[in-house]
């Protein structure tokens, strides 16, 4: 499971992944509370244009993140 | 005076609690399926047994008591503060079952803190649809409280929560002293410091001690010093704020697993998409999601014109009417010419927006109500920010569209300072409902009503440019705003997207009466109370010229005809009232931009709130003109001509000056003192009056002169 290069924003819609580590401390305490925890499946569902926020599936619900905030959450 | 025993609702955005609050206490607090409606706390009574009453508070939602924006900050407040007047008795978290871990969290929070709480099981129905079930009775011997199943929109089990609440409500109150079970023990994360914290400040419960020290320096109720002594306590034993908070918060779900892993069931229906996320399919599209949104756009801008006409041309037909019948039962007097064209003409100028007012508000409930606006947020925020703005500005500057104060609220959702300013600042700028009535009329006079592209009237179009323009001119006062500010702080969007709802039609309605009624009584009061002062000011001036002037003009013009000599006598004496006076005063100021000093006066009176513009106007009209027939507002504003050169007034370069001078202008007291409140001070409220004023004046100079 050596491959923590991949993060959400590299997903393609309906893509999954597991969430691994986070890359940004500020922002892991904000996701985390929103139960994006290491471990949690994650599902890409949409994606906006020119870089814009996307949607992903995680524990149950969609959330909506901007790209370079999804990049902060790396997958495996 | 009698204290009630007081309950919190607390709970995630979105959850249900002011649906709850509504459903317990009788009263109207604003639901919409979006987070981050409610900003700020709300208290209501509500009877649960007969001879019981409690007192509700309605809070924001927050997703943990590590708040991120102003509106999540009053639950901390509050929860950390047993001195705090709101301290609640007993709280009520309010949970969304259809995503039950996350929603847990924030409760084993709050029971940490020692508080006495039940849980409510909201969203059951959509937790269902999902194919979660939830096992209640288990649920509540995990977590030790009372779980009580609701349904918060249709009433379900709120007569359950009553009786919960009237059984367990503490008699006295009793500080739990964090003898209750706690979910994680919170000293093993800064063993020192929760002890130093317990003992120097009183503080009995493990929880709240650690958060004095998470979070020291935004409680309110903490004096310098003591934010002092917390510090060297931090520094002393090496407190990691982030580290530990997310140690804790990892810990709290690994506890809410454990708890609830079997009383959750999920039903493995795999890759059965649900409704939400196809629709979202289409309306996040990167292409149709746009299409939709301005086609949503142009739709509410054609019913806001086209389908409104009709029961506007009613009304305003029906209120000439009762102005001639009254004239022709009453006789002449001068409270009979108060009361038909002072007061019935001002108020005519504001009745006859109610239809398109109501379309306004109907449109924008449906939007927030059914969920579409949380995606509206998602697809703009990329835009927003390029000008100094954020996805989320987009509801503060949509709900712009029908009144600027409560848009002006709505942006303590927004967690980064700066973006929260510069919204505030040009959200005024968004056409507010109170410029329909100016825009109605004046694109009625000057753009003709043709249909264009086979369905689209032009009228429509023209006031959907005005909107337009007004949103232009946010987005670039926000631009200014962004390379004019230094940068503070970093902002987040990362937000919940609800799944769509079937708006609940009533609520819509109750809505829409209210916001009706709110705008008809407002500025009912103002054209009232001005419609007096008008009609005194226009009808007596300063010497005895008004009584010359009938002798005056048969001097100047011998060969009028009896009616046209009425006319001009009435129209000589309003220039020579009070009023005009007044108008001819300022004249000067605003010749350049195209009028006249009737304009002058009506301009002056909408200062303090803009829609009282055409109601003046047409109690000047009224009072300046002797016609026997009673006209609709319309009609005298078309015969309105320039007393020199007999040519009519409103011009097209008239018309559109005065649209681009109302467009920018801040006319509007309620709205500066809001700014006033929310950025605690008059530096930027000032501001913004001085820059839309200039704007608005400049800009309709420029039109003007343009097209004359
Ligand atoms: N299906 C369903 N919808 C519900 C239920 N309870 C509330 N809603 C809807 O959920 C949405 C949110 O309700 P609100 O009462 O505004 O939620 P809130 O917790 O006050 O939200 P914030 O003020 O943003 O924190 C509304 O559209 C409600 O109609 C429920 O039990 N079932
Ligand atoms: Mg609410």
């Amino acid at each position: 499971m050596a491959h923590p290069q991949k993060s959400i924003a590299d997903m393609s819609i309906g893509e999954k992944g597991v969430i691994c580590c986070f890359q940004d401390e500020d922002m892991s305490l904000k996701l985390l509370e929103m139960g994006c925890l290491p471990g949690t499946e994650v599902k890409m569902s949409n994606k906006t244009p020119f870089g814009g926020p996307v949607c992903i599936k995680v524990s149950g619900y969609a959330l909506s993140l901007r790209k370079d905030e999804a990049a902060t959450i790396m997958i495996r | 005076m009698k204290t009630y025993a007081k309950i919190a609702l607390v709970g995630n955005p979105n959850s249900g609690k002011s649906s709850l609050f509504n459903q317990l206490t009788g009263l109207n607090q604003k639901v919409g399926n979006f987070p981050g409606v409610t900003v700020d706390k709300k208290t209501g009574i509500c009877p649960i047994t007969p001879t019981t009453s409690v007192q509700i508070i309605d809070l924001p939602g927050t997703y943990s008591l590590y708040p991120k924006s102003l509106d999540e900050r009053v639950v901390m407040d509050i929860m950390a503060n047993p001195k705090d007047k709101s301290y609640p008795d007993m709280v009520v978290v309010v949970v969304d079952a259809a995503s039950l871990k996350r929603n847990l969290l924030l409760f084993t929070e709050i029971r940490d803190l020692g508080l006495p709480v039940i849980l409510a099981l909201n969203m059951l129905d959509v937790a269902k649809d999902s194919g979660i079930n939830i096992d209640k009775s288990l649920l509540q011997k995990k977590l030790q409280v009372p779980v009580v199943a609701i349904n918060a929109r249709t009433g379900e089990g709120i007569a359950d929560l009553k009786n919960t609440i009237a059984q367990h409500i503490p008699a006295t109150k009793e500080v739990t002293n964090g003898k209750v079970h706690s979910f994680i023990d919170a000293s093993i994360f800064a063993p020192e410091v929760v002890g130093q914290i317990k003992d120097v400040f009183g503080v009995h419960n493990d929880y709240l001690a650690i958060q004095y020290a998470h979070q020291a320096e935004s409680l309110p109720f903490l004096s310098l010093s003591e934010k002092e002594q917390i510090e060297q306590l931090r520094q002393k034993y090496n407190f990691k704020h982030s580290l530990l908070q997310a140690k804790e918060t990892i810990a709290r779900y690994e506890r809410i697993d454990e708890l609830i892993g079997q009383a959750i069931r999920e039903e493995q229906k795999e890759e059965k998409e649900d409704l939400s996320t196809k629709i979202d399919k289409v309306l996040l599209h990167p292409f149709w999601g746009y299409v939709v949104f301005f086609t949503v756009l142009l739709l509410m801008f054609q019913a806001i014109f086209a389908w409104a006409s009709y029961p506007q041309d009613l009304i305003d037909g029906g209120i000439a009417a009762l102005n001639e019948y009254l004239q022709s039962v009453l006789p002449e007097s001068m409270l009979v010419s108060l009361l038909t064209d002072g007061l019935i003409a001002g108020i005519g100028g504001i009745l006859i927006f109610v239809p398109q007012i109501a379309i306004l508000f109907a449109f924008i409930a449906i939007l927030e109500e059914s969920g579409y606006m949380a995606r509206v947020v998602v697809l703009m925020d990329k835009w927003m920010r390029k000008f100094g703005l954020n996805g989320k500005s987009v509801v503060p500057l949509m709900s712009g569209m029908a009144c600027a104060v409560p848009a002006i609220m709505a942006t303590r959702n927004i967690d980064n300072w700066k973006d929260r300013l510069i919204t505030i600042m040009v959200t005024p700028l968004m056409s507010c409902s109170a410029r329909i009535p100016i825009y109605t009329i004046l694109i009625a006079l000057v753009v003709p009503d043709t249909t264009v592209a086979g369905f689209l009237n032009l009228q429509g179009i023209a006031l959907m440019a005005m909107y337009l323009l007004g949103f232009l001119a946010a987005i670039f006062s926000a631009l200014l705003m962004k390379v004019i500010l230094k940068a503070k702080g970093r902002s987040f969007l990362i937000m919940e997207v609800p799944v769509y709802k079937m708006p609940r039609w009533g609520n819509v309605g109750i809505t829409i009466i209210e916001k009706v009624k709110a705008f008809v009584l407002e500025a009912g009061k103002i054209i009232i109370a001005i419609s007096i002062v008008l009609w005194v000011m226009a009808s007596y001036g300063p010497s005895d010229k008004m009584e010359r002037a009938e002798a005056e003009i048969k001097t100047e013009k011998p060969y009028l005809t009896e009616e046209a000599l009425a006319n001009e006598v009435a129209s000589r004496k309003l220039e020579y009232s009070y009023a005009g006076h007044f108008g001819k005063w300022m004249e000067p100021v605003i010749k350049p931009l195209g009028y006249d000093w009737k304009i002058g006066i009506a301009l002056l009176t909408s200062f303090a709130a803009r829609e009282v513009f055409v109601g003046t106007l047409s109690t000047i009209y009224s009072v300046g003109s002797d016609t026997e027939d009673t006209e609709t507002i319309k009609e005298r504003m078309l015969k309105e001509t320039h007393a020199d050169t007999g040519l009519p007034v409103y011009t097209p370069a008239l018309a559109f000056s005065l649209l681009i001078f109302y467009a920018f202008a801040m006319q509007c007291m309620s709205t500066l003192a809001i700014v006033h409140r929310e950025t605690k001070g008059w530096k930027w409220p000032m501001i913004q009056l001085f820059y839309m004023t200039a704007l608005a004046y400049v800009s309709a100079f420029v039109v003007y002169n343009l097209l004359k």
